[in-house]
């Protein structure tokens, strides 16, 4: 069993309540932190952890609170991304369903550091059930002095709310985010400015994900050198991952980032090999918008050596033959899941999910969503397939947010991992659409 | 100040200046389209990704060109900073893609738009747009809206731009329509029925790069290209009352305000003065409007002065005797 640090105490009975998830060691970060460190020592410690942003973009955390402005007279902000609604990614959810009051620490110590005295959790709006258990957690600790004016006596104040967003996917990304926690439609903002420099009511914002904050304690703890010695190169710490699709234990796991990705795939520990003994077909290794991995691509790198779970890992060999951690949704596909049907699927996401303000992602995700549709119904052209491919590069790059991607990489992915699946497709549209039919050639494996 | 080279066109501008804006200042072929970006309206721009330029090199300090290509309408230039628009295969190649996307839901019915000759996409399908068509699927269409007296909305033709949105919140006093919906089923609309009314709301229909939002008073009037546009002002107590009137003949056809190169008004007008007066005496002639570009009116040359052209000087001389003499 690797170690264990957002989901040491997870099992623990009544670790939601505050009494429980105290006597376990919770909130001694905030003790720490607000009682012997300066904002500035917070910080420091988790540039040295090396922790990067878990909500999809890796980007270092520590570097990313060093960018916050820090003008005089005007208020600062940290706000939690909740609104976890990738297809495939559930562990944030996971995670504040069973643990609040360690993302509740997470925000005191990180508010701390970043000089924020008000600060949000802005939660998708279906999770109704967890905003309540948030809620309760944020009751006790404002019961206990964790919350509100003079923390712990530290003379630091913090007010804590929780947001409940409109539910839609663009909202979490963060400068849509703020857009919608403002108040106003959840549409991404042109950057720059940065939500560093004006981000929420234009003052300067971090925003991290669920995971990202929860995993502050434990580096303000054992400080960030501790951190650092976990995982695997920059990807240091630990990771959760929700696990799904046709595999024996679906569910969220955590684990020390540099796991080989077929120890996690076939070990009991984790998803615990292919459900009823299939073959492997492909992967995403990251949530929905991150590109497709065919069997042999997601088990070893362009360079041939094993693909381990960490940024840099999986992200080997480029958009090529290679992928993202991303938010860590990892879906597996057995032999007899089609892959047409499945990114039709996600593009019919993309499609429904797409803002429209930039024209690119507005008319592009509605263009490869119908085409599409129209080869996994059997209606399909030879030539829709470099449309495809055609259209995601129009797409990719050119917009204001990451969403043009995220539609644009499953599509282009998909086409370059198994063309012929695409092909055949359109070739025998009266076998393709027959129930339970699914391509059993070959696959188009690029190797870079 | 920052020295921004553009097309190998150097040019120095003050700092904050947007790469778009920095083109405008060298003029030419080196200025990038825009269809969202409106230079007096606060915060457009970023939306329609048509201005999309290769950052080739960022500053002198941090000569790494961008990744990405970027919008020049939102981002400012630095020090140093070397820019390709036409010269960027990359770049045209994403316009092309671009236009292509526009065009997927807006109609080519240019011959019946009110907007035809003055149409922003119309240039920019020229410049950038292929003539293949590559969409087959069924494209979206709405049923035309009456926002008022003036104003029709036809959405059908709308890409998004938000221009409207944004002159309504920003220079009248309250704005009854926005964007609903999202992604491809995104429209603008008033959500429930209404109307837009206030004494400035004719300023959408200027704002409006295609032929979206048209006036009702004009629409179906004319062909812009038949008109002749003359600079005209009147002592307005709710706007600057400079405006330019579309006449032909002595009938005043249409009134809007007065834009530059670029299709951007110089002045909002108020309704009064853009729907109401319609009659030459309402008006202190200034003489003829010069349009440099995004109207086909200005290849009709109004401004040059007159000249006396021998009539058909190579008929034959038995058909000359017919012809009325000089």
């Amino acid at each position: 069993m690797g170690l264990k640090i957002l989901t040491e105490h997870i099992n623990v009975p009544g670790i939601e309540t505050l009494e429980v998830y105290r006597k376990h060691g919770g909130y001694r970060s905030v003790e720490k932190a607000l009682k012997t460190m300066t904002p500035d020592e917070v910080v420091e410690e988790v540039k040295t952890s090396g922790l990067r942003g878990r909500g999809g973009a890796g980007f270092p955390t520590g570097m990313k609170w060093s960018f916050l402005a820090k003008p005089e007279g005007v208020p600062r902000y940290l706000v939690c991304n909740a609104d976890e609604s990738e297809p495939g990614t559930f562990k944030d959810r996971w995670f504040m369903e069973h643990n609040p009051h360690a993302l509740i620490e997470g925000m005191i110590t990180s508010s701390f550091a970043l000089g924020a005295n008000t600060s949000y959790i802005y939660i998708r709006g279906e999770l109704l059930f967890v905003l309540r258990i948030l809620e309760k957690a944020i009751a006790e600790a404002y019961a206990a002095g964790l919350l509100g004016k003079n923390i712990l006596g530290s003379g630091y104040d913090l007010d804590l709310h929780v947001a409940p967003g409109g539910g839609a996917y663009i909202c979490g990304e963060e400068t849509a985010l703020l857009e919608s926690l403002e108040g106003k439609r959840g549409n991404p903002r042109n950057k720059p400015p940065f939500p560093a420099v004006k981000g929420l009511f234009q003052c300067p914002t971090v925003v991290n994900n669920v995971e990202t904050i929860s995993s502050v304690p434990w580096i303000v703890n054992n400080g960030g050198a501790e951190y650092a010695k976990i995982g695997v190169g920059r990807s240091t710490g630990t990771k959760l991952i929700s696990a799904s699709g046709n595999i024996n234990n679906p569910g969220v796991y955590e684990i020390e980032l540099g796991v080989p990705v077929e120890e996690f795939i076939y070990s009991d520990q984790y998803c615990g090999g292919i459900w009823k003994g299939k073959q492997l077909k492909a992967v995403v290794p990251g949530g929905s918008s991150v590109p497709i991995l065919p069997a042999n691509l997601i088990l070893k790198t362009a360079a041939g050596e094993d693909r381990l779970m960490s940024y840099e890992s999986l992200s080997d060999g480029g958009f090529v033959s290679g992928s993202m951690l991303g938010s860590g949704a990892f879906i597996v596909f057995d032999e007899d899941q089609c892959i047409v049907r499945n990114t039709w699927n996600y593009a019919r996401f993309y499609h429904h999910e797409s803002c429209g303000q930039c024209s690119p992602c507005r008319e592009g995700t509605g263009w490869m969503e119908k085409v599409l549709h129209r080869i996994e119904y059997g209606h399909g052209h030879q030539q829709d397939i470099d449309l495809l491919v055609s259209v995601s590069k129009q797409i990719e790059g050119n917009t204001i947010c990451p969403l043009g991607d995220a539609a644009a990489w499953p599509v282009a992915s998909a086409i370059r991992h198994f063309r012929h699946e695409f092909e055949w497709h359109i070739n025998n549209p009266k076998e393709a659409t027959t129930p339970g039919a699914v391509y059993r050639g070959q696959f188009d494996t690029v190797t870079a | 100040m920052a020295k921004v080279t553009i097309d190998g066109i150097e040019i120095e501008v003050e700092d904050g200046t947007t790469i778009l804006q920095a083109a405008r200042k060298i003029g030419g072929k080196v200025v990038p389209p825009a269809m969202c970006y409106y230079g007096p309206l606060k915060g457009s721009g970023g939306k329609c990704r048509v201005c999309l330029v290769k950052v080739t090199q960022g500053s002198t300090r941090d000569p790494r060109p961008m990744p990405k290509l970027v919008a020049s309408c939102i981002t400012q230039v630095q020090d140093g900073m070397v820019v390709e628009n036409t010269t960027n295969e990359e770049v045209l190649n994403a316009r092309k893609g671009i236009v292509e996307m526009l065009l997927i839901n807006h109609p080519l019915d240019c011959p019946v738009c009110d907007q035809a000759g003055e149409c922003s996409l119309q240039d920019l399908s020229y410049e950038h747009g292929v003539s293949a068509q590559r969409y087959e699927e069924e494209r979206r269409s709405f049923n035309k809206v009456d926002l008022g007296p003036y104003i029709q909305l036809h959405m059908t033709r709308c890409i998004l731009c938000y221009r409207c949105v944004y002159t309504a919140d920003q220079i009248t006093e309250k704005r009854v329509h926005g964007v609903l919906g999202r992604g491809d089923a995104a429209e603008i609309g008033t959500y429930i029925e209404n109307v837009i009314d206030n004494d400035f709301s004719g300023n959408v229909i200027d704002v409006c790069p295609v032929g979206a939002l048209t006036d009702k008073t004009w629409r179906f009037k004319n062909r812009v290209w038949f008109t002749k546009p003359l600079d005209a002002h009147r002592d307005c107590p709710t706007c600057s009352g400079k405006v330019t009137l579309w006449t032909r003949g002595e009938e005043v056809l249409r009134v809007t305000a007065r834009k530059d190169q670029y299709n951007e008004v110089e002045e909002f007008i108020c309704n009064t003065c853009r729907f109401d007066k319609k009659e030459v005496s309402d008006w202190n002639i200034e003489g003829p409007r010069h349009i440099d570009r995004g109207s086909v009116i200005s290849a009709n040359h109004y401004e040059l002065p007159v000249v006396n052209v021998p009539i058909v000087p190579n008929l034959p001389t038995s058909t000359k005797k017919n012809l009325p003499q000089e």
